[in-house]
């Protein structure tokens, strides 16, 4: 195909590997921003305060609090009213969305208490400070995802082909392909920040095990990677992985989440401690438990399609299309986990926790396949290359 | 909640959850069957078996299957004494064929069908009535919005609101009926053809690897540079038929190995990885070979020929070797394949000599060569700690190593033996000086054998293995596939909801307007849409007080609805 005899190109092979390690470095630091957001963030006066702070786009900091506190009182009370429709010739849109956008923080989450679930304000606590430290590490999380593209990019420029044949240059990919959608979710006005510290601590981790057990020079491909199923199977393949684990961590902070939600309706939460500091800063649960769902859902289309472009490529390569290889058994156990998740979803009695940890179940089903099956098991495909 | 709220409220034919074990205990075998069927039709069984599913497939892959590595397993019985025997037993060296995954399978399929039958009968009795009437009580319904509009038309006026209701709620594609002083709308009905189609495609593609199981089979042949393959049992290494596919299914084709390519790296520290392989044959269709066209097969490129496609699965080296007997006639001249077993194609040989070799005592016996073949020999300093071996899988410098038997080969005696191994249990060693023979040699050398006859290695030819497969049902199986993928998109994104408008003429001429929405999905639009209903309406019945009276609600019931503009903001 394409690739057949081009040459390595060892200069870009090594741009992409400087780039590689720069964009570990600034993940680093943004992560340290994120954390350094949520340390100074706490204990502020704004702190306590539950509410949506990015809501009220362009508003100063202060109002945006006293909003939402006024917010929270009015959902305690009277959760009823939400919008108001003006008369034909009233600025009437506008108001239209507010009802919206009260009635949206109730979701999904059956668990009984009627006020919509009002989220925290956020890791920087309303603190200005720490909140400029946050769109720090917002900034450096950008640089960083620019720059992972940029290694991707120039590795695939110096083989000549998708750069993604092996594992090293699977989980480069993949740690970019994660702080993309983060960053894109940003950008579109999604009020996912509270995601930053653990995307940013999945590509530090992800990139620095790349490096250091994975890393293999840049070269052409084996043979049975010759196919344009490459492009198709495998990215698809990355970018479940990259949102699936978007996923997982929404599921993991919503089950945190939600202990302490009930803890604290039973009043066993000391409401000076550390953990209620943190807490009251993060999403409701029900919010957290909709970003899980809606990620799961977004991807369990593409990734029954990724299967099937697997399958395709297996009939091509191996001449059948499926024939319980140990990538292809875990692809369909991790699927078959998620269908599972979906059912429990539209089930009355698996709501909430108990799905979640179907998520946790399945994302991991989904990480051993990526990186055990390659490491440990003897199977067809030929990808690790380490 | 009242009933006719109940019936509004029915959003989607899922099935009741039926919590109650064993309610119908007491009216014998038809009670106890009929619960049965009721728990395995359920969404809760669907679950477990479902997680059953992903439960039984893992031991398939961690324990070597026959299926696919018929060696490995052998490997494996040799090495567990105790487990092997435990593991036949659980048929884990053939999960995917066994009772117990079958059985967790078909038990989903089994609960599947109870579940989506229904469910289609259900669904089409949805399309062919009407939207249920509007209940009682719109308030009471998760989104709702109510306001007076003071234009004293009386009658008329709520006329003319349901009509501009009607009108407004058709252009945006619902299905409306209208029923007296009110209107229920639905719109949505793809979530629930998508979750149809999704679950019957599973059907399909079941019953596409089925077919694929039951006629498809496959088999495998090493083919040697110039050498030609026609597809007939006898010609096969390996044949694997099915119940529906046997040697009587094998249309006549064939095909030339014209020549094997294969480049590997040579420079960098991957040197030595394959880069490409390509099969140059010519293959003709019936049986006869004249007609033949050129083609190449590659890795993931296989040529089909005739409903089979023919794989290129393994390539390695044949040393061609000539013997001579005691009396000079030659009674061996060809090549033998030899296995690769490292990446530079160190590769192992059992070339065989069965018949025609007399020695100088006028004695007939068999020749066996146990030989290594490497196409770039290390150097002899490397062979002390590593014995001879290859250094790069091009034929740059070959090396043939033999060491030579006679005596009986035993391929008589009936157990299959390997084309690459020598069984040397009836066999011995040359002899020279008290030492066995060995003989290292480069193509064009030979040696002499101590009875008389020679050995030549003339050259090396390539052989290539190829993977002939019969796989029907392929297309289906596709079809069903792709058939899932839209249905889950319809399934899991389309949001299935319902709009209520009333509108009731006042004593005093007013028009009082409530509309009331419903939507039963994770995160619908639902308030969105209701406001935005409610502000087209408000050209057709203003709304008298705007701070007081245009009040939409949301319930706190109403726990899934628009989140969506929350995260507009
Ligand atoms: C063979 C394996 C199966 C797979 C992979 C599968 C997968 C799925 C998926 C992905 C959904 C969409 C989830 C959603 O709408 O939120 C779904 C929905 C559904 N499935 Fe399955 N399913 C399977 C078997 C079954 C069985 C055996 C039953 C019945 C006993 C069943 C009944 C349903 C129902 C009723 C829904 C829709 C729920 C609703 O409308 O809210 N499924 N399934």
């Amino acid at each position: 195909m394409i690739l057949a005899e081009a040459a390595i190109d060892t200069k870009f092979a090594n741009i992409s590997n400087i780039l590689v390690y720069s964009a570990m470095a600034v993940f680093l630091l943004a992560f340290l921003a994120y954390a350094a957001e949520w340390t100074f963030g706490g204990r502020s006066r704004v702190a306590r305060q539950s509410a949506a702070l990015a809501a009220k786009a362009g508003s100063s900091l202060g109002q945006a609090v006293a909003d939402a506190e006024a917010q929270e009182t009015a959902a305690r009370t009277a959760p009823t009213v939400a919008v108001k429709v003006t008369g034909a010739s009233g600025s009437t849109t506008t108001l239209t969305r507010t009802v919206a956008a009260k009635a949206g923080k109730v979701d999904v989450v059956t668990r009984g208490d009627a006020a919509p679930p009002v989220d925290g304000v956020g890791a920087s606590g309303g603190d200005e400070g720490a909140d400029r430290i946050g769109r720090i590490a917002v900034s450096l999380t950008t640089l960083a995802a620019l720059l992972n593209l940029c290694a991707v990019i120039t590795r695939g420029i110096s083989a000549h082909r998708p750069p993604w044949g092996n594992l090293y240059e699977f989980t480069v990919a993949l740690t970019m392909i994660a702080s993309l959608l983060f960053v894109a979710l940003l950008a579109s006005g999604k009020n996912v920040r509270w995601m930053g510290l653990p995307v940013t601590f999945g590509a530090v981790v992800g990139l620095g095990i790349a490096v250091t057990e994975f890393y293999v020079d840049s070269e052409q491909l084996v043979p049975a990677l010759h196919s344009y199923w490459l492009w198709i199977h495998v990215s698809g393949a990355m970018v479940c992985g990259g949102a699936l684990y978007a996923g997982a961590i929404a599921a993991i902070l919503y089950v945190a989440k939600d202990v302490y939600e009930s803890r604290k309706a039973k009043d066993t939460v000391k409401p000076d401690g550390w953990w209620s500091d943190v807490f009251e800063r993060l999403p409701a649960a029900a919010t957290l438990d909709k970003w899980s769902y809606r990620i799961n859902a977004f991807v369990f289309p593409l990734w029954t399609f990724t299967i099937i472009a697997g399958a395709i490529w297996a009939e091509a390569a191996w001449g059948h299309y499926w024939e319980w290889d140990p990538t292809e058994t875990w692809a369909f156990i991790t699927w078959v986990a998620y269908a599972c998740y979906l059912h429990a979803r539209a089930t009355a009695g698996w709501k909430g926790r108990k799905a979640a940890v179907l998520v946790f179940i399945a994302f991991a089903c989904y990480l051993f396949n990526a990186y055990g099956v390659s490491i440990f098991i003897n199977g067809k495909h030929s990808y690790a290359g380490i | 909640m009242t009933t006719d709220l109940d019936a509004a409220e029915r959003l989607s034919s899922a099935p009741a959850e039926d919590d109650g074990g064993g309610g119908e205990v007491g009216i014998g075998l038809l009670g106890w069957l009929r619960w049965g069927w009721r728990q395995l039709t359920s969404m809760r069984t669907a679950l477990i078996l479902l997680f059953l599913l992903s439960l039984a497939a893992i031991p398939g892959s961690l324990v070597p299957q026959t299926a696919a590595s018929p060696t490995r397993v052998a490997q494996f019985v040799g090495n567990h004494q105790t487990l092997a025997p435990i593991y036949q037993k659980l048929g884990l060296f053939h999960v995917y064929s066994s009772f117990w995954f079958s059985a967790v399978y078909i038990l989903l399929f089994v609960s599947l069908a109870g579940c989506i039958i229904p469910r289609t009968w259900q669904f089409v009795g949805v399309l062919r009535a009407q939207p249920p009437a509007a209940p009682k009580h719109l308030v009471r319904l998760p989104v709702y919005a109510t306001w007076r509009s003071g234009a004293k038309d009386g009658e008329a006026g709520a006329e003319k609101t349901l009509d501009a209701a009607e009108a407004l709620l058709r252009r945006r594609r619902f299905r409306v009926a209208r029923n007296g002083n009110a209107i229920t709308s639905e719109k949505g009905y793809l979530r629930e053809v998508g979750n149809l189609l999704f679950h019957i495609s599973l059907f399909g593609m079941l019953i596409a690897f089925a077919v694929g199981k039951l006629f498809g089979g496959m088999g495998t042949v090493l083919v040697i540079e110039g050498k030609a393959f026609s597809n007939n049992v006898a010609m096969y290494d390996d044949f694997m038929p099915s119940t529906f596919y046997t040697a009587d299914s094998l249309v006549p084709f064939g095909f030339k190995l014209d020549k094997l390519e294969a480049s590997y790296q040579t420079s960098g520290t991957q040197v030595g990885n394959a880069r490409n392989f390509q099969a140059n044959v010519s293959y003709w269709t019936g049986s006869d070979p004249t007609k033949a066209k050129r083609a190449s097969i590659e890795v993931n490129h296989p040529l089909s020929i005739d409903n089979s496609n023919v794989y290129l699965t393994n390539n390695g080296y044949a040393p061609i070797i000539k013997v001579t007997d005691a009396k000079g006639d030659v009674i061996f001249d060809g090549p033998t394949p030899c296995l690769p077993q490292d990446g530079n194609n160190t590769s192992t040989c059992a070339i065989k000599v069965n018949d025609g070799y007399v020695d100088d005592k006028g004695n007939a016996t068999q020749l066996g060569f146990s030989a290594l073949f490497t196409p770039t020999a290390a150097p002899q300093s490397e062979f002390k700690t590593m014995g001879p071996h290859s250094i790069f899988p091009e034929l740059l410098d070959p090396h043939l190593y033999i060491n030579v038997y006679h005596g009986d080969l035993g391929d008589n005696s009936g157990a299959p033996q390997s084309i690459y191994e020598l069984d040397t249990k009836h066999m011995k060693q040359y002899m020279l000086d008290g030492q066995p023979l060995k003989f290292d040699r480069t193509p064009g050398q030979g040696f002499k054998l101590p009875d008389g006859g020679t050995v030549t290695f003339t050259g090396v030819d390539q052989w290539a293995n190829f993977t002939v497969a019969h796989n029907p049902g392929t297309g289906w199986a596709l079809t069903s596939a792709m058939m899932a993928v839209v249905g889950l998109i319809g399934s899991l994104f389309v949001q299935r909801r319902r709009i209520w408008v009333r509108a009731v003429a006042g004593e005093d001429g007013t028009t009082t307007v409530e509309i009331a929405g419903l939507a039963r999905s994770e995160s619908a639009r639902i308030a969105e849409e209701l406001a935005d209903l409610a502000l087209e309406l408000q050209d057709t019945a203003p709304a008298d007080q705007p701070d007081e009276d245009a009040i939409a609600t949301t319930e706190p019931a109403a726990a899934d609805t628009a989140d969506t503009a929350a995260e507009k903001e």
